[in-house]
Parts: structure tokens; C-alpha cells; sequence
């Protein structure tokens, strides 16, 4: 490999001129000439039956071109679910509700019109005549007895249960442990609000045959050939285009039913149509993340050894199944084992159906509910046996000579040295000096000081054929311009994450080309080969390395070419930062610009012996994810009269392999870090019994902003993962799934003096009030 | 997120849009700065026909005083308020509050008068102009009034502005000798309202507590001043024990408002807590010394 200068430099993302000065289009941002709007009409009930739809009044508002229901648009198939999971109660998902509508923002009816306003006013007057049926809005008491059935085919909503580990070994060490432990943790639901919400341009080519599709999507191949399996269309006349997204998290790792009414409306209509989706609309209708439920418990002997862990879950699907709906929850299985060497696990998952948005993908997406649960039972084991947080773990730690690692759950880590991970956010932290901190503040009587801990591992880099059957290859493609510049074609979707910068980075090393001389696109059917888009804290790690064996190959083709230029062995040739020389000689050089302006207009010189053109293109399949970890350090201080929380510190120090690009990879951790700082403390969606949102928009839906989080402290060590040849693990989910618990644990350390052990999240200040006060009655009323 | 189609009025004058106002009736609705309004007619939960835009009428902006008292224009951003000399000068709660509402988008939009006409029960500001006993100048088509705040807002969403009256300016009396305010809020995480807000203005005078008044705010489905409070402390020495006593009355006689961001029950107790600290606070701010 070259010298390097870019890899590990702090290179700013070379997207961001565009975007922050407003250059960058979305989809809203297309118009097109003869462009219609598309409104959706959805279900304001949970749950009922349609007896009649009456669109006469919307069709004859001025400037509708048409109103279409379930019964007005054919399609091939409905909208696919990927995952067939042993066992699985199949159901349906139409693109628009047939007979019965499953959720509040069920979509029932699809209107088409001159302009946005008009296809909004006239949604407004389509007359939905429903008979209600009663909802379930709560996955626990889904499955008590007599609980409405969402689905005749899932008696007793349960979609499927599945199991990991080993039960009997687990029954065993609970009855042989010095202490045991048990909490049930509740994984809320949460809205993934990114700021850009979804939309949708379809135009139909009537002389090509051709349906485009730009959509605000995670994974354009995968959309594109869902669209035409859906839309019974031959996949080569679809193409999907990718523009800017502002931001997805993973609910846009989905195919949805607006973009296949979109489609078939402007197939049906010979104009384009435009669906841009509304807040509320968001809110209701895409994906939802979490909903679990977790019975947690662990066996311990007298010195902080986890003999055991048992663990029984509920996870809430929702009304539908959605392209991952199924998969998420399994995820959490598979992270229980956390950082630590158990002596034995067992985990049961039920998953189940309720009259309430799908949940899917959601930033972590499984992991962060499995680390969770692990995370919040270790703080409750260190208390019980009056054990430091940090101590327990370390005592229980996976020794660094052990990789790769099979875990209890019948998974394989790649690599780790997670005790130096320990060590050094303790050292960053200044851990002792915030426990002395921490009694000097709770004696004073009006605050409560709480540090917590997690050491979060995730499974990423998504998602291999060699480990559960994934279809998580990706490609890459480099091709050298007869200039000397470079095009990379990636088949991952980047929507935030800055590969344009970093994979350029990677390039322009390993090429020896300027950095400003290579440019990273994506995001087109018709221009990019087939990849699998963005998700799983993949781009880097798989595309990164699917780039990277391009580059291999595309440098061996130079070599060829510069050998027959020197006239020389194509063996002899060393390619260094640019240059090609015969080993030895360095006189006898060529750079690559001339290689690549040699290769397509001086092909004379090629003598037929080598074939024009200087690109190449690879897929990688890993044979393994990969194994990010670290440990999070958070300290609140509670208000003690009135339950109010402040996140003080945060401090996060991560192992996420290789680092490209510290700066992104700081980016990352931030941005994750928000939304786990937002599952603890603020965020959570809510509906009451009958399955109407409480948080139906941002006026009650609470995301965090800046001021009401702390500067980070980051730091990081460098494990390098086997699994691929960068060595990088991936760093998209970190921060999310070590921020929630750290967080959790930190108020929970606060309190736990008053015999708390459990908050709530969102941990609000009133649920602190209240805890405070059950405590102290209980106190007064003696042991209850 | 798209309103109903409305019609739009811009008057450049205060008669010609109470003349709109007149014949207009319950199809119009007001707009200054539209960050109350807009939303709620986006989500189309508002949908008035005519929409008259006052915000081009040079006569209600300008922050001026008239003897004791600084007459705040209705059009006056929270911005403008927040970072009026006069106002910070004169009336510095009045400011404080100002420049804690929303974010700086909405600061820069939002006006008292809009503020106060809405009378959500969750904002900022009428806590505020309860404990300042400011009056609210509201003009019809024939004559001018002044009505005092405590008469101001009667029930949740509901003033006693009539549906022909503008408000045209807001009267806040002038910050005297020994006179200290302050404002404390558990704000909503979502919305940033209040889900309790309390201001207190109190002033001492040889020793006691010569003038009070307490205005609570998010509480209850109206913003109220909190009289039993104010009786308790008015003429006591202002030691920490009576206003931890007379605190807690406070959310007496509110009618406490429960909901996914605060239990009646935890609303109450914010209100008493919240309520000892803005008078400790309004105090500290007196420059004169509390007994402990």
C-alpha cells in the first residue's frame, strides 16, 4: 500500500459545501413539466372494517385528475416483507387497505391532482364509512386472553417465538448462583424523525417503456427491483434515482406503498406524480423503531462471575410487516452475550402484532434493545453484590487472546481487546474522581449525582452471506477517466455518512491520485451497478472493501499497461503514489495519467494485447460481520425535589476498528450519541387505548436539541477487524447503542440509594418524582 | 401540513383592519407573527377564511414610555422586546421572559399582542404579564379601553378581547426602588411551552414584602396570578420559611391541566415548588438581604 496521507487525516466531508449552502436537491426539489401531486387519505381508527368509500366529492373538486382505492389499481404482488422466519404467521400488506384497515394512518385511498393543495383539499372530502373494530395498542396486552386479533390468521396476535441458547444450562447455573437478579426493561417505541421525511417522483416513459422512480430511500436496487416485482413490471424498464436524503436511521431502508401508487398512478395517468410526505404523515404511516419489552435476569456467584443469563422478550411488530419488521427483533438475540464471557444464555423472543405503526430499522435496529437489557441487568447485578459497575464487567470481560469468540448465543466476534477499552475511558473520564464527586454532591441534600456505564457491542457491517444466510454483498466500481481522473461507482446509498469523502480518501491512497481528482457517485439504477444501499453500519465496511479490491484490480491493469509502455514485465512494475516504474529503474516511469490516457485514446500502443478502457469493478461478500464495541460513561444530575434530569457528561470511547476518516467517525458517534441521549431522556411515542398517537407531531413528540446536550468527550481505540481488508468495522449505530444504557444506568445509580432500580425511559422528570416519592412511602410505610 | 386555501388582508392601518375586523366577523382570523396561528391552521384544526395580517401596521411597533409606565407596541417581537434597553431597563422581567420563548426563529416572528390575543394556556409570556400587572390597550371600531391582566384571560384559548378589538399596545409599569422579578419554567421537551411556568415581581420596603404578584403559566387551562400567595407574603419579612409555607398554596384553585407531559398531580407540585423559587429568585434580585 502507498504512503498514507489521507486515510486517518481530518478531512472535511466534501458533500457538505452543497448541502449547507442549499445546492443539493431532494426530491421536493424535482419538478417536472405536466408534474401532478399525490395526497394519501388514511384511516383516522386503529382498527375497523371499510363498508364503503365514496370519492365522489374529491373527483369533483376542481383541478382532481383522479382518486384511486384498492379496488381501482391492480399490482402483481403486495409489498414485500423480506424475512420468512421459521414458523411465522404470514400476512399482507397491500398497498392501499382492501377490507380492513389496521392502524391510524392505514392508507385507504390514493388522490391524484393539479397541485399539492388541491390533492390535500380533496384527501380531505373522500368519505370513508368504517365499521370499528376494537384495537389493540399494546404488544403485552396483545397477548392476554380475549385481546382483539389484528390478523384471523395470528389467533392471540403472535406473529412467532423463537429462542437462543441453551435453557437447560441456564435453569442450572440460576440454581447453583450466589446472588440472582431481575428487572423487566422497557424498550419504547420511537419515532426516526429524520428532518427530511420521505417522498416519492415517479415518471412513466410511454415511448421507452421505462418507469423512473426518485425516491428518498436508503437502498435504491433493492427498491428498484421491489417496484417492478410489485408492479409487475420487467426490471430492466425500472430505473430508481437516489438524490440527496436527508437522513434515514433506517426507516428508509423500506419499500413503502407511496412509492408504488406513485408509480402506477403516473403509469396509469402518463404524467409524473409527486408524493412528498407530511410531519404527521411521518409520524403515522413510516416505520416506527424499538417496542420491546424485556424480562431480564442473571445468576452470579460471590465474585461478580455471570454464570447465567436469561432473558424473555416481546416485541411489538405492529399492524404489518414491513421489508425487516420481522428480522429487527432477532437482532437482539444475537448481542446478548454483550462484551462478557457467560457461562450459559437463554432468550426467548415473542413477537407480536398490534393495531400500531410497523416497526423496523431504527438506528441499531435490535441491537441496541439486546444491549440494553444486558447493560441495565450487569448494573443491577454490581449493586446487589455492592460491586463497582466497572468492576463487574472487567471480571467478566472477554480476555483479548480469545478472538474469534463464540458467544453462548451461538454468534463469532472478529476481534477485540475490550479491557484496554475500559481502562482508557476510565482514565479519560477520570472515573474515581467522579465517584468522589458523586458523594460529595449527593450529601449536600438537593441534587443527586449519577454516573453510569455500558460497554455496548454490535454486530455490524451488514449483512453476510457467511454468517445467517445475508444478502449484505456490495460492489464497487473505479474507473479512470482518459484524463487521469478518477470515478467511483458504489453500490452503497450513502444519505449522511460521507462515503463521497471517505471512500475518495480510500482512493486517492491507494490510486496515489489527488483527492480533488476522484468523485464517488451512487444512488442511480441506471448509472451505478448493483449494490445493496446503505444500512447496518455497512457502507465502509463492505462497500469500503468492495472498493478496495476494485482498486486492486484496477491498479493491476495499469501495471499491464505501464509494462507494455517501459517494456517491461508486468512484474517488474511497482505502482507507488501515482508513479509507475520498473522496479529498480525508477527513471523508466510513467505516471497513471498517462497509463489511463494511453488506454483509451492512444489504444494503438495496446498492440491488442491488453483491452482499451481503465476501470474494474468488485463485489465483496464478508464472511463475518463485524464486532464494534466501547464503553460510555454518562453523569446526571437529578433535581431531587422535582425529578428534573440533566445529562452532565458524556464520554465515549469506541473501538470500531480502522479509521478512515476520524472526523465522519466523530460525526457519527455525535449524531448517535443525540438519539441515544433521545431514547433515554426524551423521546417515546405514545398512544392511548385506542390506538389514536399522543405524540401525532413535534409539538409532543420530543427529539433533543443542541443545548440540551453536553460537549462530548470522545475517545478511541483501534481494533482491526479480520472480516475485511480494511479493517474498519463500521460506526453508523455506535453511539446509539452505548448512549441509552449509560444514560439509564447514570439516573438509576443515582437513585438506587432510595431502593430504586428501574426508571422508565423516556426517563422523565416526573417518572424520577414518582419514583422518589413511591420510594419514600415505601419507606415510611415499612417493607412492603 | 398544508392549510385550507384562505383568503389574504394586509391593511396599512389599525382602522382599516378593525374595519375588516367588523365586517369580517368569525371568518377572519388575526395575524402578526403567525407562530401560533399558522401551525394549528396547518394541521387544519384552524380554518378561517380570511386571514388579516397586521403586521405592516407601523402604528402598533416601537417600545415608548407614557409616565410610569413603557408601552410596548403589539407588533413588538419577542426579539425586540428581549433586546430593548428600555425594557431591560425598566421592565427586565419582562425581558428575561422574552428572551426564553421558543427558539430564535420564533423570536424573531412572534409578537406580545399575538401572544397574549392566543392566550395559550402553555406560553411564556402571560406569566409574565400577570406578575407585572401590565394592562392590555384594545382598540374597536369606536374606542379605545385598557384592560387590566388579571381580567385578561378568562378561559382556556379565551380573552376578554372582543371580536372587534385589536390589541394595539400592552402598558407594563415601570420597575420601582426595591423591586425584583424572575421567571422559572419546566418547559415541555417537545414543544418548549411550559408545562409550568411561574414569574414572580415582588418588592420589599423596610423589611416586608410591600407589593407581590404571582403569575403562574402551563399549570392550568388558564394563565392565573396566584392570590393566595400573594395574600400570605404581602407585609411578612421575606424569610425562607413563610415562602415555603405560602408556596404551597399555589396551585390552589387551578384548574390543573393533565396530559402525556405532566399529571395534574406533578403539575401541581412544580407549581408550588416552581412558585418558592421564582419569588426566591425575584427576590435575590431586590438587592435586599433574606432572612434565612
Amino acid at each position: 500500500m502507498a504512503v498514507s496521507k489521507m486515510v486517518g487525516a481530518r478531512v472535511k466531508r466534501v458533500e457538505d459545501p452543497r448541502l449547507i449552502t442549499g445546492a443539493g436537491t431532494y426530491v421536493d426539489d424535482i419538478r417536472m413539466v405536466d408534474m401532478l401531486y399525490g395526497a394519501v387519505v388514511r384511516s383516522p381508527i386503529a382498527h375497523g372494517r371499510i363498508r364503503r368509500i365514496d370519492t365522489k366529492a374529491a373527483r369533483e373538486r376542481p383541478g382532481v385528475v383522479a382518486v384511486y382505492t384498492a379496488k381501482d389499481l391492480q399490482f402483481a404482488a403486495p409489498l414485500p416483507n423480506a424475512w420468512n422466519l421459521t414458523g411465522i404467521r404470514v400476512t399482507r400488506h397491500d398497498p392501499l387497505a382492501t377490507e380492513r384497515v389496521r392502524m391510524v394512518g392505514d392508507g385507504v385511498a390514493f388522490v391524484v391532482a393539479e397541485s399539492r393543495y388541491g390533492a390535500r383539499d380533496a384527501a380531505d372530502v373522500v368519505d370513508v364509512d368504517y365499521t370499528e373494530l376494537r384495537p389493540v395498542s399494546d404488544p403485552e396486552r396483545a397477548l392476554r386472553k380475549g385481546a382483539p386479533n389484528v390478523w384471523d390468521n395470528a389467533p392471540g396476535n403472535e406473529a412467532y417465538r423463537t429462542e437462543v441458547g441453551d435453557r437447560a444450562a441456564v435453569d442450572a447455573a440460576f440454581a447453583s448462583a450466589f446472588k440472582t437478579v431481575s428487572l423487566r426493561v422497557v424498550n419504547q417505541r420511537l419515532i426516526p424523525t429524520p428532518i427530511e421525511t420521505r417522498g416519492v417522483v415517479a415518471r412513466w416513459d410511454r415511448g421507452l417503456e421505462q418507469l423512473t422512480v426518485w425516491s428518498s430511500s436508503q437502498i435504491p436496487h433493492l427498491l428498484k427491483t421491489n417496484i417492478a416485482g410489485v408492479l409487475g413490471l420487467p426490471e430492466q424498464k425500472v430505473r430508481v434515482i437516489v438524490p440527496e436524503v436527508g437522513g434515514g436511521f433506517g426507516c428508509k431502508l423500506n419499500i413503502y406503498a407511496e412509492e408504488i401508487l406513485a408509480a402506477r398512478a403516473a403509469m396509469l395517468l402518463n404524467r409524473p406524480v409527486k408524493w412528498i410526505e407530511e410531519r404527521r404523515e411521518s409520524f403515522a404511516s413510516t416505520i416506527h423503531g424499538r417496542g420491546h419489552v424485556h424480562y431480564v435476569e442473571m445468576a452470579l456467584s460471590r465474585e461478580g462471575k455471570i454464570l447465567g443469563l436469561r432473558n424473555r422478550f416481546i416485541a411489538d411488530l405492529g399492524a404489518y410487516a414491513q421489508v425487516n419488521t420481522e428480522a429487527i427483533p432477532t437482532l437482539a438475540n444475537l448481542v446478548l452475550s454483550g462484551v462478557y464471557d457467560m457461562g450459559a444464555i437463554h432468550s426467548e423472543l415473542i413477537a407480536v402484532y398490534t393495531n400500531l405503526p410497523p416497526t423496523d430499522a431504527y438506528r441499531g435496529a435490535g441491537r441496541p434493545e439486546g444491549v440494553h437489557a444486558v447493560e441495565r441487568i450487569i448494573h443491577a447485578a454490581a449493586h446487589a453484590l455492592d460491586m463497582d459497575p466497572t468492576e463487574i464487567r472487567r471480571r467478566n470481560l472477554i480476555a483479548k487472546d480469545r478472538f474469534p469468540f463464540t458467544a453462548k448465543t451461538g454468534v463469532t466476534y472478529d476481534s477485540g481487546n475490550y479491557e484496554a477499552n475500559l481502562d482508557l475511558a476510565l482514565t479519560v473520564s477520570k472515573y474515581a474522581e467522579l465517584r468522589a464527586e458523586q458523594a460529595r454532591v449527593n450529601a449536600g441534600g438537593t441534587h443527586l449525582m449519577g454516573i453510569g456505564v455500558a460497554i455496548y457491542i454490535e454486530l455490524s457491517g451488514f449483512n453476510p452471506s457467511g454468517a445467517g444466510g445475508g444478502i449484505g454483498w456490495e460492489s464497487g466500481t473505479v474507473r479512470f477517466e482518459p484524463t487521469g481522473k478518477v470515478t467511483i461507482y458504489t453500490g452503497v446509498s450513502p444519505h449522511g455518512q460521507g462515503q463521497e469523502t471517505t471512500f475518495a480518501q480510500i482512493a486517492a491512497d491507494e490510486l496515489g491520485v489527488p483527492f480533488e481528482d476522484i468523485t464517488v457517485l451512487h444512488g442511480d439504477t441506471q448509472m451505478v451497478q448493483y449494490g445493496m444501499g446503505t444500512y447496518g453500519s455497512r457502507g465502509t465496511a463492505v462497500g469500503g472493501a468492495a472498493l478496495v479490491k476494485a482498486i486492486d484490480r484496477v491498479k493491476d491493469k495499469a501495471k499491464r499497461i505501464a509494462a507494455l509502455l517501459l517494456e517491461a514485465s508486468p512484474e517488474d512494475i511497482v505502482y507507488d503514489q501515482g508513479g509507475l516504474y520498473v522496479g529498480g529503474v525508477p527513471g523508466r516511469a510513467v505516471t497513471v495519467q498517462e497509463v489511463a490516457g494511453t488506454a483509451y485514446l492512444h489504444v494503438d500502443k495496446l498492440k491488442n494485447e491488453i483491452d482499451p478502457g481503465l476501470e474494474a469493478t468488485a463485489t465483496f461478500d464478508p464472511t463475518n460481520f463485524t464486532w464494534p464495541y466501547g464503553t460510555y460513561i454518562a453523569v446526571v444530575i437529578i433535581d431531587r425535589e422535582t425529578g428534573e434530569v440533566k445529562l452532565r457528561d458524556l464520554f465515549a470511547t469506541d473501538d470500531v476498528g480502522r479509521v478512515i476518516s476520524p472526523l465522519l467517525v466523530a460525526g457519527q458517534v455525535h449524531g448517535g450519541i443525540a438519539q441515544g441521549v433521545g431514547q433515554a431522556l426524551f423521546e417515546g411515542a405514545r398512544f392511548d387505548e385506542n390506538g389514536q398517537p399522543l405524540t401525532g407531531s413535534l409539538m409532543d413528540y420530543a427529539v433533543p436539541i443542541a443545548s440540551e446536550l453536553p460537549a462530548y468527550v470522545l475517545a478511541a481505540t483501534e481494533t482491526p477487524t479480520p472480516v475485511n481488508p480494511l479493517g474498519a468495522k463500521g460506526v453508523g449505530e455506535a453511539g446509539t447503542i452505548g448512549t441509552t444504557p449509560a444514560v439509564a444506568n447514570a439516573v438509576v445509580d443515582a437513585l438506587q440509594q432510595f431502593g430504586i432500580d428501574e426508571v422508565e425511559m423516556p426517563i422523565t422528570s416526573e417518572r424520577i418524582w414518582q419514583a422518589l416519592r413511591n420510594a419514600t412511602q415505601t419507606k415510611k410505610g415499612g417493607r412492603r | 401540513m398544508i392549510p385550507v386555501a384562505f383568503d389574504y388582508e394586509a391593511p396599512a392601518t389599525v382602522a382599516d383592519a378593525l374595519k375588516l375586523l367588523s365586517r369580517l366577523g368569525d371568518r377572519a382570523k388575526v395575524v402578526a407573527g403567525g407562530h401560533s396561528l399558522i401551525p394549528t391552521m396547518k394541521l387544519r384544526l384552524a380554518q378561517p377564511e380570511v386571514l388579516i395580517d397586521i403586521s405592516r401596521i407601523a402604528e402598533l411597533r416601537g417600545i415608548t414610555t407614557d409616565g410610569n409606565h413603557l408601552v410596548v407596541g403589539a407588533l413588538a417581537t419577542h426579539a425586540q422586546v428581549a433586546s430593548s434597553d428600555l425594557v431591560r431597563r425598566q421592565a427586565p422581567l419582562l425581558a428575561e421572559v422574552a428572551g426564553i420563548i421558543g427558539d430564535p426563529q420564533v423570536r424573531n416572528r412572534g409578537t406580545l399582542g399575538g401572544s397574549l390575543a392566543h392566550a395559550d394556556p402553555a406560553a411564556d409570556y402571560p406569566a409574565a404579564a400577570l406578575a407585572l400587572d401590565v394592562e392590555v390597550v384594545a382598540r374597536g371600531p369606536r374606542s379605545e379601553r385598557t384592560i387590566p391582566i388579571t381580567r385578561f384571560f378568562r378561559s382556556l384559548l379565551t380573552t376578554a378581547l372582543r371580536p372587534n378589538e385589536l390589541i394595539v399596545a400592552v402598558r407594563v409599569p415601570k420597575a420601582a426602588r426595591g423591586q425584583g422579578g424572575a421567571y422559572v419554567k419546566l418547559a415541555n421537551k417537545a414543544s418548549h411551552y411550559a408545562v409550568v411556568g411561574v414569574a414572580a415581581s415582588v418588592q420589599v420596603t423596610r423589611g416586608r414584602i410591600s407589593a407581590i404578584a404571582v403569575g403562574v403559566t402551563g399549570a392550568g387551562s388558564t394563565p392565573r396570578r396566584a392570590g393566595r400567595v400573594e395574600r400570605a407574603l404581602l407585609g411578612s419579612p421575606p424569610d425562607v420559611a413563610a415562602i415555603e409555607r405560602a408556596s404551597a398554596s399555589a396551585a390552589e384553585g387551578l384548574d390543573l391541566l393533565s396530559d402525556i407531559h405532566g399529571s395534574a398531580e406533578y403539575r401541581a407540585h412544580i407549581t408550588r415548588v416552581y412558585t418558592r423559587r421564582a419569588i426566591d429568585a425575584a427576590l435575590g434580585r431586590t438587592g435586599v438581604a433574606r432572612a434565612a
